[in-house]
């Protein structure tokens, strides 16, 4: 029988968002995009962000191949943020960042992060936690490209 | 005794080894990692604290009585890992890990094409036009050090590659080794499909065409009895901590002529006859090539893990490993959406299997073992061409040792059985 950190590292909630993941598939026309690899496992994602004329993130587009950890991270990530004004994305990226950081001391606020705070267990697991940053870091580098 | 070890011994083998007597994530740890770093037992533990204890002094330096018995202490355990492998102890040089012994000789290519060592290095001048040969089923330590020498002297990096199964293509031997091939590099077993490569094959092709011959022994010494001089092999590299050892301790086997004919790798103090300020003279090998303090307590570790080794007898723990291999090719590759990398290769084998699990990711099987107290290698394995080649980005992988049983091979077996089944609950 699996612990039940296991169950709640791996809930129903994650494991599909892992098989059918939001947002999948890249777009041609492109203003900002990022590739980022975790060099331990060679996961790698490939993620751009679409901005609408009032400054809102219209989408989150995206292609990799990566644990179920960081394909429903990244799958999260892209439902989270649809629609969200940009200063409210990078406040979610860093709130989500500090949980994944603290080992389980800080659970993830469903206020705002959602679905996404499902992903608190993975805190327990350091060598995991880069797993589930991976689109979060890339969407933080494709923001900061786009202000450039 | 002959034949493959017993359960009583096993079991008391592992008697000898503390750590594998602990729980991880309250199960009983089941360790199936000794491909990346095997356990120490306490006699090679013992071993180190004793010299600490009783002889640390620094070693072929000082006279005092200390430094005189720490210095002989070290050079009899050099006697005693050269004599494991079939060699000698002038042909035994101290590394720290078997990639500084890789790069310890691509640089003395590297250092002799750039005019270093005199007219005794000319055999290892290489330049625009002259091959190095690796292999596509190279660990990154016996890759990137090529890549680099190739860079820095204009020469050419050429691949044997591998087949669907991920064996090498010897067929295609002659047309990679060539006259053109001044250096082959090849790996004995894979460190991530487990079979023991014909390395007879490899050594006779270069030897025919005047090239030299490194093995990447990295994963055989621990696991087979090795003859370096029987192999005709020219270099030879394995490191410690994978043969019960201390990390921090490798070693580069050379043909006594060819570590004579080498300039050095790193320089500075212990290396030297004669320094002014503007040049200095080196001393013979092995020392030439061991600049600064030595890895003292290291080498008399590695000695007693070679001791131990001896003790049991390499031929009964290859062939307790083939057992133990047999068993994890054959059970994990009966289940169902379970690829063993390499299954189909028929060659000898050591107790190493890689798999990939349909729509499991590595880290997640990981995570799974993990949680049941078995401790495996996910990721690439620092191998990530061959894993391009079979198809895969990375793979999950069970490696055993002397310690291991039969139970700890049907553990990892049951463990992604029952993976399989937890992953996909969702539908």
């Amino acid at each position: 029988m699996s612990s039940s950190d296991l169950q709640n590292l791996y809930q129903e909630l994650i494991l599909d968002h892992s098989r059918t993941p939001h947002g999948y598939g890249l777009r041609d026309e492109v203003r900002s995009q990022s590739h980022q690899v975790n060099p331990t496992c060679g996961d790698e994602i490939t993620l751009q962000v679409h901005r609408a004329e009032d400054g809102t993130i219209e989408a989150i587009a995206w292609e990799g191949h990566g644990c179920a950890i960081s394909q429903a991270s990244a799958s999260l990530f892209a439902e989270l943020v649809e629609g969200m004004p940009q200063a409210g994305v990078e406040r979610r990226i860093d709130v989500f960042r500090e949980a994944m950081r603290s080992r389980g001391k800080i659970e993830p606020d469903p206020e705002l992060l959602g679905d996404a705070a499902a992903l608190g267990g993975v805190s327990r697991y350091v060598a995991r936690v880069k797993c589930a940053m991976l689109a979060w870091v890339a969407a933080e580098d494709a923001l900061r490209k786009l202000e450039g | 005794m002959t034949g493959a070890l017993t359960d009583a011994e096993v079991r008391r083998i592992k008697a000898d080894f503390p750590i594998l007597q602990t729980s991880v994530n309250g199960h009983p740890l089941v360790y199936l990692d000794s491909g990346a770093t095997s356990q120490r037992p306490l006699a090679v533990l013992d071993a180190e604290r004793d010299y600490l204890l009783n002889l640390n002094a620094a070693v072929h330096r000082g006279a005092h009585t200390l430094a005189a018995e720490a210095t002989e202490v070290f050079e009899d355990a050099r006697a005693t890992v050269a004599g494991f492998i079939g060699a000698d102890e002038g042909e035994l040089v101290w590394t720290s890990n078997a990639t500084e012994a890789v790069n310890l000789v691509a640089y003395a290519f590297s250092n002799a094409s750039a005019g270093r060592g005199g007219v005794a290095a000319e055999r290892l001048r290489i330049g625009r036009g002259d091959d190095i040969v690796t292999t596509e089923m190279e660990h990154h330590a016996n890759l990137i050090p090529w890549q680099e020498l190739a860079a820095r002297t204009g020469a050419n990096l050429r691949v044997i590659p591998v087949d669907d199964d991920g064996a090498l293509r010897l067929d295609e031997l002659s047309s990679y080794i060539t006259e053109r091939t001044r250096l082959v590099a090849a790996t004995h077993v894979s460190n991530v499909l487990g079979v023991v490569n014909p390395i007879e094959r490899l050594v006779a092709a270069a030897h025919e065409v005047g090239a030299l011959f490194l093995l990447d022994a990295c994963q055989s010494v621990p696991h087979l009895p090795v003859d370096a001089s029987a192999l005709d092999v020219d270099f030879a590299v394995f490191s410690g901590h994978k043969m019960l050892g201390p990390t921090g301790i490798g070693a580069l086997y050379g043909r006594r002529e060819l570590l004579e004919s080498m300039p050095p790798f790193l320089t500075g103090g212990s290396m030297i006859t004669t320094v002014s300020m503007t040049e200095a003279e080196y001393l013979p090998p092995p020392q030439r090539f061991e600049a600064g303090t030595q890895r003292v307590s290291q080498a008399i570790a590695l000695a007693a893990a070679v001791r131990y080794l001896d003790g049991i007898g390499m031929p009964r723990i290859a062939a307790h490993e083939a057992e133990l291999g047999h068993r994890l090719v054959d059970g994990l590759g009966a289940i169902d959406g379970v690829r063993v990398l390499g299954a189909g290769i028929d060659l000898p084998r050591v107790g190493l299997a890689s798999i990939d699990v349909a729509g499991i990711h590595s880290h997640d099987l990981g995570q799974f073992l993990d949680d049941r107290g078995i401790a495996v290698r996910v990721g690439h394995h620092c191998a990530q061409p061959l894993h391009r080649r079979l198809g895969v980005t990375s793979s999950t992988r069970a490696s055993t040792y002397i310690y291991n049983t039969a139970d700890d091979v049907d553990a990892v077996i049951d463990g992604v059985a029952a993976a399989i089944d937890f992953f996909r609950r969702v539908r």
